[in-house]
């Protein structure tokens, strides 16, 4: 599941909204929240309105062009956000092996990121201990960002510890 | 009349004898009486088609080697027995002597019991197909998790069932090292030490430690349990001995712990051994020198199995009771 937020144009009239909702329900969304700006009104009088919902990515296409078949003007709706979730152990040099190299590696992929790390070192020159939670823009992208910080750590002789639950939260 | 053989007399061996010895009297209620025609070590033999004395046997063998004359592939050749207990020392490359032992044995139409897991890494699936084209049994219990009802479990219990995945401890070696270094926060060095000196590691550790056992007995499962066709090489292995005692307080702190965990997934491809953070109440954090394991079904969802994986009385359990599953009376 995915969590996407649409912005659409809607006209000042009643029962503009349901042409989005009606989509939204027939493909299984989970609507988190909407959010009418009125005070944004455009130059032709249309409302702008931000609906976030949860959906099975695979369908957001399909229900997209289901709400532009209603009339309705959808201004983007690429904003999905981080949804997987894990914590990975590192033990070795993990600081003069470059860490933010480390780090950007990941986040450049541009569906992954590194979100937290604690750092433990205790001593000079021994190996340190971080635990880094990566998020990505769902499973399968986490699992790649996964075997990326592996191939990565291999290279720089860092242990890398995977949780024992392939459930990311 | 159930004639048995045993090759390879170290431990294991005789532990298979001290049972049969012992408990003689309730196996043959369960599989009709059986005597042991021939016991055999690397260096010589003891045979008698009319059955050796169990017990001179081992008094011999706690002597010395057995009395030079035939050796085992003399035996296998010579004489006629039902079943051969093959419990020589295990070598994962080529999986010598045990595969030549095996091979023969099946090939004339014996049944094979074994602890040996070389044999079985290097070439179970030609194995089992020998044994079944000679409509025989190859049974290997002992091979993966010592006394931990795991195989036959499979096989039997779980029987219907297509299994998805298999993770767990496989070595009590280094699990009794991480569940020490856990719990003391003491450097690896140290408790591979005070692990040597109660012999629960050996003087070199490199086969557990660098997780080529447990890698062993993992293709031993994803072949024999998963139906799939992998070898030794493809496991992706690392070892426990760049652990820290800070990586566990790091762990600890978020209520995890760390354990050397080999796992086969047939859906995603996985098949590594590897340290793993494992939640401090998953019932796969076991501590000591256990073994546990995590099957995943499709009909029965997930089983947990926790037991023994090692030693000289719980692994000639696994033999004795694939013996009794051979020959039970029906």
């Amino acid at each position: 599941m995915a969590i996407v937020s649409i912005s659409v144009e809607l006209k000042d009239q009643p029962g503009q909204l349901l042409k989005v909702l009606e989509p939204i329900s027939r493909y299984g969304g989970n609507i988190i929240s909407i959010l009418h700006q009125r005070d944004k009104m455009t130059p032709l009088k249309r409302i702008p309105v931000e609906i976030s919902l949860q959906i099975d990515e695979q369908r957001i296409p399909d229900l997209i062009n289901a709400i532009k078949k209603n009339g309705v003007i959808v201004k983007g709706y690429n904003e999905v956000r981080l949804i997987a979730t894990t914590s990975v152990m590192l033990v070795g040099h993990i600081i003069h092996t470059d860490l933010s190299d480390t780090i950007n590696q990941i986040d450049s992929t541009g569906f992954a990121e590194v979100v937290d790390m604690h750092i433990s070192m205790p001593q000079l020159n021994h190996p340190s201990t971080a635990m880094v939670t990566i998020s990505a823009t769902g499973k399968d992208e986490l699992r790649k960002a996964l075997n990326l910080l592996n191939e990565i750590c291999k290279k720089k002789d860092i242990l890398v510890i995977e949780p024992l639950n392939e459930e990311f939260v | 009349m159930i004639r048995i053989a045993i090759f390879g007399f170290g431990a294991v061996g005789q532990g298979v004898a001290e049972i049969l010895a012992e408990k003689k009297d309730e196996i043959e209620r369960m599989i009709g009486k059986f005597r042991v025609v021939a016991v055999t070590d690397s260096r010589g033999s003891v045979f008698d088609e009319n059955g050796v004395k169990l017990t001179e046997v081992l008094n011999l063998k706690q002597k010395g080697s057995l009395p030079e004359g035939l050796t085992t592939l003399d035996i296998i050749e010579k004489m006629d027995f039902d079943v051969a207990i093959e419990a020589t020392p295990t070598n994962i490359e080529h999986g010598e002597p045990g595969l030549t032992h095996i091979k023969k044995c099946l090939e004339k139409g014996t049944h094979v019991v074994t602890s040996n897991k070389g044999p079985l890494v290097v070439a179970y699936n030609e194995l089992s197909e020998l044994a079944e084209k000679k409509g025989v049994k190859l049974m290997f219990e002992a091979t993966v998790g010592g006394a931990m009802p795991l195989i036959k479990l499979v096989k039997n219990n779980l029987a219907g069932n297509e299994i998805f995945s298999i993770k767990g401890i496989l070595n009590g070696t280094c699990n009794y090292i991480l569940s020490r270094m856990e719990m003391e926060k003491l450097p690896y060095n140290q408790i591979l030490a005070e692990a040597q000196e109660l012999k629960i590691a050996e003087a070199d550790p490199t086969y557990d430690v660098e997780g080529i056992d447990s890698a062993a007995k993992l293709v031993i499962l994803a072949n024999a349990l998963l139906g799939m066709n992998v070898r030794f090489e493809d496991v992706e292995i690392t070892g426990i001995t760049s652990i820290t005692p800070e990586a566990f307080e790091v762990a600890m702190e978020r209520d995890y712990t760390i354990r050397l965990i080999a796992e086969v997934n047939k859906i995603t491809g996985t098949l590594k051994v590897s340290p793993r953070l494992v939640p401090l109440h998953h019932p796969l954090a076991v501590t000591g020198t256990l073994n546990a394991i995590l099957i995943q079904t499709d009909l029965a969802g997930e089983v947990v199995v926790m037991g023994r994986g090692a030693g000289k009385k719980e692994t000639a359990s696994a033999i004795v009771s694939d013996l009794i599953e051979i020959f039970r009376c029906r």
